[in-house]
């Protein structure tokens, strides 16, 4: 299976090593175009005027909040089952970045709320059910740094971000089983996106964008705590190395 | 001036402007706060492979 192979540490490390430039260039190409397209060449809407344009940052962001609370919570399951030594960091990796996405999703949307709907804030299904996201991110990174024994916080922290994983179905339906101001669905939906093509070619591409950087970031910090652990195994064998001078 | 309308966003300047440069500052300062764990990682697991050559040796694979 494709998967295990890079459960070994050295050939992640060497793939991400391969990847992590491609990323990065993937993630300012079509960032560059997505502002481009989204700033200057897409109308605005009939209803909503300019500020429909908050939606080239708002929804990228709301979809990979979801996107990378997923992943975390599959990476947190093959850290349960398999010991799957890179998919625990690259679970625990993720949660700052998701954090980031979901906090952006959530202020972008209140910047937008205010003027469209008149509120910064309402209690309904879809902001409650990303706000409660966003407080599951908060939670995974505090039961890791909450165990003095890094793998105990690691199962602990696991377990919640595979029972969390139930609100993102209630993320993507919340805004069909409950009334709410927002929206419905206008891009992933079983009939197709009904938003027009100059609208929707810069907010694919600024998703690309999102996607890219999320890989990206990810890379890089997989890579910080690959070789973190490396430092600590060196540290306790120097502290031994010194015990056993010293008697 | 055509810059000036652009930057007034029909209006919804107020709106549009913060929710754009949040977004970038917040990524932007998440992967610089990666890059620089990264980096530190680097310059640790060098300080200490240096001082202790031979332990070094034993952990690579």
């Amino acid at each position: 299976m494709m998967f295990h192979k890079f459960a070994n540490p050295t050939r992640f490390l060497r793939l991400s090593i391969a990847l992590t430039p491609w990323f990065a260039v993937l993630t300012v190409t079509m960032l560059g175009a997505g502002l481009y397209l989204g700033l200057f060449k897409a109308p605005p809407d009939y209803q909503q005027g300019e500020s429909v344009r908050i939606m080239y940052v708002h929804v990228p962001a709301a979809w990979m909040a979801m996107f990378t609370y997923s992943m975390m919570a599959a990476m947190s399951a093959a850290a349960l089952i398999w010991k799957h030594p890179v998919a625990t960091l690259v679970a625990k990796s993720s949660a700052p970045i998701g954090a980031c996405f979901t906090f952006l999703a959530l202020v972008t949307g209140s910047l937008w709320g205010k003027p469209m709907w008149g509120t910064w804030w309402v209690w309904d299904a879809r902001l409650t059910s990303v706000l409660v996201l966003f407080f599951l991110y908060l939670g995974y990174i505090a039961l890791h740094n909450a165990f003095d024994d890094a793998r105990r916080g690691g199962q602990a922290a696991s377990i919640l971000a595979i029972v969390g994983f139930v609100n993102v179905p209630i993320i993507k339906l919340s805004v069909d089983w409950w009334n709410t101001l927002h929206q419905p669905a206008s891009v992933v939906r079983m009939d197709g996106p009904t938003i027009d093509a100059s609208m929707l070619a810069p907010l694919l591409l600024m998703a690309g964008a999102y996607t890219f950087y999320y890989f990206w970031v990810l890379m890089v910090r997989v890579r910080g705590e690959l070789i973190a652990q490396k430092v600590r195994v060196l540290q306790m064998k120097q502290a031994q190395g010194n015990q056993g001078d010293m008697s | 001036m055509v810059w000036d309308k652009f930057f007034d966003m029909g209006g919804y300047a107020a709106y549009v402007w913060p929710a754009f440069s949040l977004s970038a500052v917040v990524l932007l300062v998440m992967l610089v706060v990666s890059l620089k764990f990264l980096k530190s990682q680097q310059r640790l697991l060098k300080q200490l492979e240096s001082s202790n050559p031979e332990q070094a040796r034993e952990t690579k694979t």
